[in-house]
């Protein structure tokens, strides 16, 4: 059976059913959305059936969406690729925005360690299971999620920075 | 400076107090500090040591973390380009070209063949470029200094060859949607021609040095050596992958830029031991100086920018006296361009390998969301791993021949 | 030695010179031992760091002006060359560097990363170095030219030379220190 997106997704609904839903060609990745319980099982199923065999984690990032409803402000997106067919495909997660937590897959994929960790660092979303849940890129005492989309680029504590001349306010540096 | 000491509770005081009740060793730690000579960037290790050979291995990373995504997310698309100049700095319009192919793939535009063959020169160029610094380097790192001085006066020709098309030696920031900003001169092309006749001869004196020599045999040999499982489920791309013996590469995989118009091989290693990290990069200079002498030879006539005057900047004449001009003009600058609501995750085969980017663009003058997935960063999370039962010269020459990259490890 | 070598050799302090003695002042003896021994601590952290690595190589070559060795290590160093973005988790460890250094050390920030911050204004990144410890010369550019990185050790050299020996325990250089809470 080849890998086309029409098999994928039939394999996908046979096995999980309304778990798995949103099936479509973004360019040339098939996207979907899994429901944040079954998304360990999917991407076991989708790494260990002899006929998906997706053996390679592509990449793994988190994404805000402070505009959606309560239950879907953060999304984790996985990448996932299958070298043998050469066929890719995206899973996204949406997750509530006032207790964003997944499974990990850090047993799974090993390499999916330290994305975990930088997801986390960005954006507060826990990884159950995981490892050595803690903060990588920023400083360990940092107290907030700088990619939230409420927290500033600019460090606000700067006192040598004069904004009138650049005509900018505070919403918008 | 006593928040600097490791806590009771860590794991490694744990470890040296059940090892001194078990036999009486005494265990040291071992801070591989952020500054180090051997460190090509700022990471930190602190090891477990039981003498010379490591048991154990912290890392931490970040010393460098400059918020590129955050940053991404304020900043109109060509303004992005100067900050994917500074990912893998060794190499960078290898990350410009991944941007505006990325950006083009959003945006549905189709590049002329010129173009594609053109960015394919620099690219490999490029390609070329990081690879005298990796192996340079590691024959730095065991000592053979001289190597280092001799073919870092070719890096400079490639330099010179990047001044002739965009300017900068350095960080390029080159190309914009749909090509270039201007056609190559004729001097840029007589310069490429000048490096392909001189550049091999230095290169196989550079090899002829260091391949079989003795002492670099044996230094590098079984040290820091990956087999092909663990590489692939720890997400290894690149020339580390290919040491360890699978072939995979992003160009031959999903060929983009039109990759697949030249024939080139990859070469791949067996151990996924340094010393096979060394000889498949080398192998790979090789390879880059096939594909650009066929670029060269195959190049065809053309634009060399694609026609979208919704996106890429009319001449400036042109701005002074045609008034569709003036508009593009002020609408590319103030960052008003048509874009759909979309999202797309694209690929190249950088130095490192996969250096892919994800794009979820929503309509504004800016990404939504921006994610550069680094193999660095990646692959970097297996060295302590690695290095477990390592003498600590070896973990020194494996952090050297992994190549890692502290700009794009931290992003 | 032949009259027409185009090497340009340091001319020697004015002075009174007479049959096997020269005399002069201490400080421009020990300013010009000093200006054209500088040995560099490099703290290349980004891209700067690649430029300088070709400043060290054989076309631009910084041996000439007295660096030939690179100490790594901060009680051997005169000077120490700040190359690349210095991230806030990074300051602190830069601050011991500087604070291992033994006098007379000068500073260099290189690159606009080090100067102020570059284009990285950002809730992570320092705003320059000069936040954490006192810089003698700033080289701009985005990274600088070799030429450029020559250019700011050859300034710092004008500044070493003409640096008085009393310096380092004057009171001007203590209150210096005391504005950074460097003891």
């Amino acid at each position: 059976m080849s890998l086309t997106n029409e098999n994928i997704q039939k394999a996908l609904i046979g096995n999980f059913g309304m778990k798995v839903s949103e099936f479509h060609q973004s360019h040339d990745i098939l996207t979907l959305e899994v429901q944040a319980d079954a998304l360990y099982e999917v991407i076991r199923f989708l790494k260990e059936d002899t006929a998906m065999n997706f053996n390679f984690l592509t990449d793994v990032c988190g994404v805000h969406y402070p505009d959606y409803e309560e239950s879907r402000q953060f999304a984790v997106v996985y990448h996932l690729h299958n070298w043998f067919e050469n066929v890719r495909i995206r899973i996204k997660t949406y997750l509530k925005a006032s207790q964003p937590e997944v499974d990990s897959i850090v047993t799974l994929y090993p390499g999916a360690n330290w994305q975990e960790r930088e997801t986390y660092d960005f954006y507060g979303i826990q990884f159950k299971g995981h490892p050595q849940l803690k903060r990588i890129l920023n400083m360990d005492e940092m107290q907030s999620f700088p990619l939230r989309k409420e927290f500033p680029l600019e460090d606000q504590g700067r006192t040598d920075k004069d904004d009138r001349f650049f005509g900018r306010t505070g919403p918008n540096c | 400076m006593s928040d600097l000491l490791l806590t009771p509770e860590n794991r490694f005081q744990k470890q040296i107090e059940a090892r001194l009740k078990e036999d009486g060793v005494e265990l040291s730690i071992l801070n591989l500090g952020p500054t180090h000579p051997a460190t090509h960037g700022i990471f930190q290790n602190i090891l477990l040591m039981d003498g010379e050979k490591i048991l154990d291995g912290e890392g931490t990373v970040g010393y460098i973390h400059r918020a590129f995504e955050k940053i991404a997310e304020n900043r109109p698309f060509y303004q992005i380009n100067v900050l994917t100049d500074r990912l893998n700095y060794c190499s960078s319009p290898i990350n410009n070209t991944g941007w505006w192919m990325t950006v083009e793939k959003a945006l549905g535009i189709e590049i002329p063949k010129r173009v594609q063959y053109l960015r394919v020169i620099i690219m490999e160029l490029a390609r070329i470029a990081d690879h005298i610094i990796c192996s340079s380097v590691m024959g730095v790192d065991t000592g053979a200094l001289t190597g280092f001085l001799y073919v870092m006066q070719y890096r400079e020709k490639i330099y010179e060859i990047y001044e002739e098309i965009c300017g900068a030696r350095l960080t390029t920031n080159m190309g914009r949607i749909g090509g270039f900003e201007r056609e190559w001169s004729p001097k840029a092309f007589q310069k490429i021609d000048e490096f392909l006749n001189e550049f091999p001869a230095v290169w196989t004196e550079f090899e002829n040095m260091l391949t079989r020599n003795r002492i670099f045999m044996d230094r590098t040999i079984g040290a820091g050596a990956v087999s092909a499982e663990m590489a692939m489920s720890y997400g290894f791309t690149g020339p580390n992958l290919r040491a360890a013996g699978i072939d995979y590469d992003v160009r031959v995989a999903q060929p983009y830029c039109s990759y697949e118009d030249f024939e080139f091989d990859i070469p791949v290693g067996q151990n996924g031991d340094c010393y096979d990290r060394f000889v498949v990069r080398n192998a790979e200079v090789w390879e880059s100086i096939k594909i650009i002498r066929q670029a060269l030879e195959k190049m065809p006539e053309g634009p060399y920018h694609a026609d979208v005057p919704d996106y890429y900047l009319p001449p400036k004449e042109d701005v002074y006296e045609n008034m569709e001009a003036l508009i593009y003009h002020f609408k590319i600058v103030m960052g008003e361009i048509p874009v759909p609501n979309t999202e797309v995750y694209n690929a190249v085969e950088g130095g490192n390998g996969e250096l892919g980017f994800y794009l979820i663009t929503n309509g504004s003058r800016t990404p939504y969301r921006l994610h550069f997935r680094r193999p660095c960063f990646i692959y970097y999370q297996a060295y302590n791993e690695i290095v477990k039962g390592q003498s600590l010269s070896d973990a020194i020459i494996t952090l050297s021949s992994m190549n890692v990259i502290a700009g794009e490890l931290d992003c | 030695m032949s009259t027409d070598s185009k090497i340009n050799k340091v001319d020697p302090p004015k002075g009174y010179a007479g049959e096997g003695f020269f005399a002069t002042k201490l400080s421009e003896v020990v300013g010009l031992a000093r200006a054209n021994s500088l040995w560099p601590l490099p703290f290349a952290t980004s891209c700067c760091g690649i430029e300088y690595m070709a400043t060290m190589a054989a076309t631009y070559d910084i041996g000439r002006f007295g660096s030939e060795r690179m100490s790594f290590s901060p009680r051997q160093a005169d000077m120490l060359l700040v190359m690349g973005t210095i991230a806030k988790k990074m300051a602190p460890i830069l601050r011991q560097v500087y604070e291992q250094m033994a006098e007379p050390k000068w500073v260099v920030a290189v690159g606009a990363c080090a100067s102020s911050g570059g284009v990285f204004d950002t809730y992570s990144v320092l705003q320059g170095i000069d936040k954490v410890i006192p810089v003698d010369v700033y080289v701009p550019g985005c990274p600088p030219r070799p030429e450029q990185i020559l250019d700011g050790i050859l300034q710092l050299q004008e500044i070493v030379k003409n640096e008085s020996v009393r310096r380092r325990s004057s009171e001007e250089y203590k209150h210096l220190l005391n504005s950074y809470n460097i003891e």
